[in-house]
């Protein structure tokens, strides 16, 4: 199916609202990030954040699972607050999220099967034999069934990530957030991944929250866009609004344009 | 100047307040973490490395200390007409002062600047941030096994450190220069009354628990980057050392103190 025409139509308003952002400011020393994001995401759903690097994409993303804590404003996760509640309050609300970093985070000191063994390890009193009939399941889920025995160092970035995406689904998570998930793959590599997205919010009916600056993934994979721009979101809104977009800010990032200013600063002529 | 040297007291004062909320932590979940099954389970193949890492190179120390405090000592307590306590010397010196002072130094620098650049780089590639993403508490899952791991075999390294160094004593005093060996044993079981060995655990446990705090700490507030993890592996061990030399002189000098208050003044001689 076409998920830009699946999201016609079909608009945010309709489910639920699963976790709320109210006024997030955040900044790091003199380094203003956030100023005031305002985000409602619907369960179900996939948004997509972009932006250009070093917006404050991933700052926002860890707001949402409390990685971090903004400086003012609110978190809710359904109908909880979860900015102000202690670190040991939180355990009982994390897993209900799965967190795919950048560089997959897999703990290089366990193989691929202890990794995604690990968070069900922590968290239930599940015996070995059901463990390893789940890390198979997750492992076929991302199509890499039979590599439980590899260490991390030895696959590629695309697998490291697939893996990691398994392990993040190994509590089967309501929310999903995924940050960067296609940087530093090969195109084909990177569609994989789409799909995965895809494929998970399909099979799962999770809640998706993807942050790139990747336009082809995120026009594949979303049902809403929002745009963040120097601390505030700048657009909000379907992948086929986005195209149609006239303000020169999201043009110049949907078009893969530099700014004006950038190119004065260059002193390129013409 | 003044804005550099308020910007720095900040700072200073910052990261100390970071420090003793970390330490609390690691405290609040220790606590009823001893009597968890997994936290031993979680710690167990630390002990093996803690353990296998220092071993050796506590035992060379150790040795080579002996012989040291041996052969320096020797024409002195001869010409004092007291050869015969050579072994009390060195063993007193070693289980009061040089055992556990040399363990935990070494303990700091072969194990906490391991830990260090573990746990460094463990934050770098946010191998930590995903352990508090999953729900799981890093404090509780990586610093406190690491910080059992340290305090309990920093005493145990620094009895092996003691016995080689006692040992050595042995080989200069009783093969090289013709002390009887019954002298040697006789006076050391004499003199070293079971304060000495106290004060030396008491020691080692207490450099054991603060080079494994300083030693986290520091990785999980390293700089990104493999410079930042660099960096922080220094000052884990500069911190360590020092604060290893700090708190001897504390502990000797309340210990001393009320082993005079409860018992008066101790004569080897």
């Amino acid at each position: 199916m076409d998920r830009t025409t699946a999201a016609i139509g079909d608009t945010p308003a309709n489910h639920e609202s699963i976790v709320r952002l109210v006024g997030v400011h955040k900044r790091f020393g003199n380094l203003v990030v956030l100023t005031g994001i305002d985000l409602d995401l619907r369960a179900g759903k996939t948004t997509v954040i972009i932006g250009e690097s070093g917006v404050g994409k991933s700052v926002l993303l860890k707001h949402i699972v409390r990685l971090l804590r903004p400086d003012r404003g609110e978190v809710h996760y359904r109908d909880q607050r979860i900015d102000n509640l202690p670190e040991r309050d939180l355990t009982a609300i994390r897993p209900r999220f799965g967190f795919l970093f950048q560089l997959g985070a897999l703990f290089d000191s366990m193989t691929v099967a202890q990794n995604i063994a690990f968070p069900i390890r922590e968290h239930t009193r599940r015996k070995r034999h059901e463990i390893d009939k789940i890390v198979r399941e997750k492992l076929s889920m991302v199509g890499l069934d039979g590599i439980q025995a590899q260490w991390p160092a030895e696959l590629s970035g695309g697998q490291r990530k697939r893996v990691a995406l398994a392990r993040a689904i190994a509590l089967d998570p309501e929310i999903i957030l995924y940050d960067e998930p296609t940087t530093g793959l090969d195109p084909p590599r990177a569609d994989v991944i789409n799909e995965l997205i895809i494929k998970l919010q399909r099979e799962l009916g999770v809640t998706s929250v993807v942050v790139t600056h990747d336009m082809a993934s995120a026009g594949k994979v979303s049902d809403r866009i929002l745009m963040l721009y120097q601390g505030q979101f700048i657009f909000d809104g379907t992948p086929g609004e986005i195209i149609h977009c006239q303000d020169p800010r999201v043009r110049c990032f949907v078009e893969g344009r530099c700014h004006e200013e950038d190119l004065d600063s260059l002193q390129v002529k013409g | 100047m003044l804005t550099a040297i308020g910007s720095k007291t900040v700072s200073s004062v910052t990261a100390l307040g970071q420090w003793g909320v970390f330490s609390w932590q690691m405290v609040r979940w220790l606590l009823p973490g001893l009597v968890q099954w997994r936290t031993w389970v979680r710690a167990m193949p630390l002990f093996f490395e803690v353990g296998n890492r220092t071993l050796p190179v506590i035992m060379i120390t150790g040795t080579f200390v002996g012989l040291v405090l041996a052969v320096q000592s020797y024409d002195q307590l001869r010409a004092a007409g007291f050869e015969n306590r050579m072994g009390v010397l060195v063993t007193l010196s070693l289980v009061q002062e040089l055992g556990p002072v040399l363990a935990g130094v070494m303990v700091a620098g072969r194990v906490g600047g391991a830990l260090t650049a573990e746990l460094g780089t463990m934050r770098v590639t946010e191998q930590i941030s995903a352990l508090s993403a999953m729900g799981v508490d890093p404090i509780r899952q990586l610093v406190v096994p690491r910080f059992l791991a340290c305090l309990l075999l920093t005493p145990l390294l620094t009895f092996f450190c003691d016995m080689c160094g006692s040992l050595a004593g042995w080989f200069v005093a009783v093969v090289l220069k013709g002390i009887p060996s019954t002298h040697y044993w006789y006076y050391i079981a004499d003199a070293i009354e079971s304060w000495d060995l106290m004060v030396g655990f008491v020691k080692s446990v207490v450099f054991g628990g603060a080079l494994a705090i300083i030693a986290c700490y520091k990785g999980f507030h390293c700089r990104p980057g493999a410079e930042g993890v660099g960096r922080a592996c220094t000052e884990s061990f500069v911190i360590s050392f020092i604060i290893i030399l700090i708190t001897d002189f504390f502990i000797g000098t309340f210990f001393s103190g009320l082993y005079r208050g409860i018992h008066g003044f101790k004569s080897l001689v």
